[in-house]
């Protein structure tokens, strides 16, 4: 039951094959068996999932209408409130924290009758590419549990491939949803920047983070995007207009007549060679489905890494400013006569790992009085570079596509002590939140080299997200036909009853 | 320019409140050096006649209405707090005067 897809669990919710209770229940017991191994939970809420399933099963028995995913579970990203649960973001300075109120994404959730699981792990304040960055131990890749399983939601991402939720939610800085799933052959979705509510969402870096859906497949992840995507008047950045039609797309999933431009700056060297070939065998089976393969440039894609490396700790540096020991998480060295400036740092270093606080000193500086036109306002000139190419190019093309990252998922602790080498997992990704555009990366195949999943990014440009569900339906029904069965089911069963 | 002393790293440290120890600061200095230089790419396209993006929206001046809606009691707003006392937020002394 636990091997079916979201759209599946839903009809046999519909049908009374099951309830809620008997899934959320197997969910519980799959996590229980695996999750040593995975470490894809930080936290799981047993009880609360189990009275909300048994809340829907109660209202479906009454005859009330429900919503399409009402009954099924969801993983939840430790870095979204959730009232009277645990929410870490990933951090010690916020250990035992229990937020007094719901983000507007778990209030969307609940409301459609979404039973939460628990939260996943992450790289602390969503700063990492590969979850090692967490301060409870890294999550590990249930493709091979001596790899990573990308970042920052890398629990999110294994808990979907590891079969221990359905549906969960991750949110994506500069790659997080995206490069997570890329490496886990899942699906995830950033939506266009303003599409789903960011109340709630503990900050990183404002104008560029964005909560979106994350499932095992195209269809799944529409219908959790229409739950939790919509104009929020608790967030002044939300895009006050009607929601893309998501769904419809991913059912329909035809890319006939469409113009597919394929970013020739995003490929080529630097990329594993699987990786390539898959990305390659992909684009003929979109064009064998009608859709026209077309070449688009974007120059100034080169510069948007060092652009993101600048406006992202910038406004992290000024975002975390919050974590002060006052009002709530952690407090270190409250003595008698210490004053609050000691307790303030002392605080912050001993609750902040090692990433958070390179990040935070870089966007001190990058800000600071001297340096501030030279790094933080050239960094902002390359955001228009990007968003400029985006927009050229989307003249000649419906959607553009590229590999989601240069290589499959890399060994834990290989990257750990180079930040530069870390931070080019996301050369792929990041050019699409500098311009608030939409983002999906779906599986692609295995990369013959090394047996590990390759992701096949597709953008669209703002509040057209339903064209990515499109492309990432057709390509996905036309893998599948060539496969025989969904690429996860190559994936090791980690000893349990999947 | 893109490098930096031992003393800037202390000094940027200072300014965010992060009390670091001697072996993070040496750590943080070689590391700069090399993050720095990467990033100080973003000047070579950055012309003066490029305007700067700060946000990907547009969007000027979002107002709400003026009406009170439902908000924390003062028992949910501490109930997160380190220390609180007389249902207000208890923080270490702010001034230098004696407790």
């Amino acid at each position: 039951m636990i091997n079916n897809s979201a759209a599946q669990m839903s009809q046999d919710l519909v049908s009374g094959a099951t309830t809620s209770v008997a899934l959320t229940q197997a969910h519980l017991d799959r996590i229980a068996e695996v999750d040593d191994k995975v470490h894809a939970f930080l936290h799981v809420d047993t009880q609360g999932a189990l009275e909300q399933a048994a809340l829907v099963d109660a209202a479906r028995a009454r005859g009330e209408k429900m919503g399409p995913l009402a009954g099924v579970p969801l993983a939840l990203k430790d870095v979204l409130v959730q009232k009277g649960v645990p929410t870490t973001c990933g951090s010690k300075i916020l250990e035992g924290w229990r937020p007094p109120y719901d983000s507007t994404v778990v209030t969307n959730l609940k409301n459609a009758g979404v039973v939460i699981l628990g939260k996943t792990n992450m790289d602390e304040f969503a700063m990492g590419s590969s979850t090692e960055n967490s301060a409870y131990g890294p999550t590990h890749n249930p493709w091979d549990l001596t790899r990573i399983p990308g970042g920052s939601g890398g629990g999110s991402a294994a808990a979907l491939a590891a079969f221990q939720a359905p549906l969960a939610i991750g949110t994506d800085t500069g790659g997080s949803i995206r490069q997570p799933a890329a490496v886990t052959g899942t699906v995830g979705v950033k939506p266009t920047y303003g599409g789903v509510s960011r109340y709630g969402l503990v900050a990183f870096s404002s104008s560029l983070d964005q909560a979106g859906p994350c499932a095992r497949t195209v269809l799944d992840t529409a219908l959790l995007h229409e739950v939790i995507a919509g104009h929020d008047p608790k967030d002044s950045t939300s895009i006050n207009a009607p929601v893309p039609q998501v769904v419809a797309a991913a059912k329909n999933g035809e890319v006939k007549g469409m113009k597919i431009g394929v970013v020739k700056e995003l490929n080529g060297d630097g990329y594993q060679a699987g990786v390539r070939q898959r990305f390659e065998e992909s684009l003929e089976l979109l064009a064998k489905a009608g859709a026209e393969i077309v070449e688009v440039s974007a120059p100034n894609f080169e510069y948007a890494l060092a652009a993101y490396y600048l406006i992202a700790p910038s406004e992290c540096s000024s975002n975390l400013a919050r974590f002060d020991a006052m009002r709530y998480g952690l407090r270190v060295g409250d003595t008698d006569g210490a004053s609050a400036e000691s307790v303030m740092n002392m605080t912050r270093e001993v609750g902040f790992g090692r990433e958070v606080k390179r990040r935070i000193l870089l966007g001190t500086y990058a800000l600071s009085s001297g340096y501030y036109d030279a790094y933080y306002g050239s960094a902002q000139k390359v955001r228009t570079l990007i968003t400029q190419d985006f927009n050229s190019a989307f003249e000649k093309c419906d959607v553009m596509v590229s590999p989601t990252c240069p290589t499959t998922a890399f060994k834990i602790g290989e990257k750990a002590n180079d930040p530069l080498a870390m931070y080019l997992n996301d050369i792929a990704t990041i050019p699409v939140n500098m311009a608030g555009i939409g983002g999906m990366s779906l599986p692609c195949g295995i990369a013959p080299e090394d047996g590990l999943p390759v992701g096949f990014q597709i953008m669209s440009p703002v509040m057209q997200d339903q064209r990515m569900y499109s492309v990432g339906a057709a390509l996905e029904a036309a893998l599948l036909s060539k496969w025989g069965a969904p690429l996860l089911s190559l994936a090791p069963s980690l000893g349990g009853a999947a | 320019m893109s490098s930096l002393s031992r003393d800037d790293v202390a000094n940027l440290a200072r300014l965010a409140r992060i009390e670091m120890t001697d072996q993070e600061l040496e750590n943080l200095t070689t590391e700069f050096g090399v993050i720095l230089n990467a990033v100080a790419r973003v000047q070579e396209v950055a012309t003066t006649d490029v305007p700067a993006t700060s946000h990907p929206l547009a969007l000027t001046n979002i107002f709400r209405s003026d009406v009170v809606i439902p908000s924390l009691t003062p028992e949910e707003a501490l109930s997160g707090a380190p220390a609180s006392e007389e249902q207000r937020f208890r923080v270490p002394q702010i001034l230098g005067e004696e407790a």
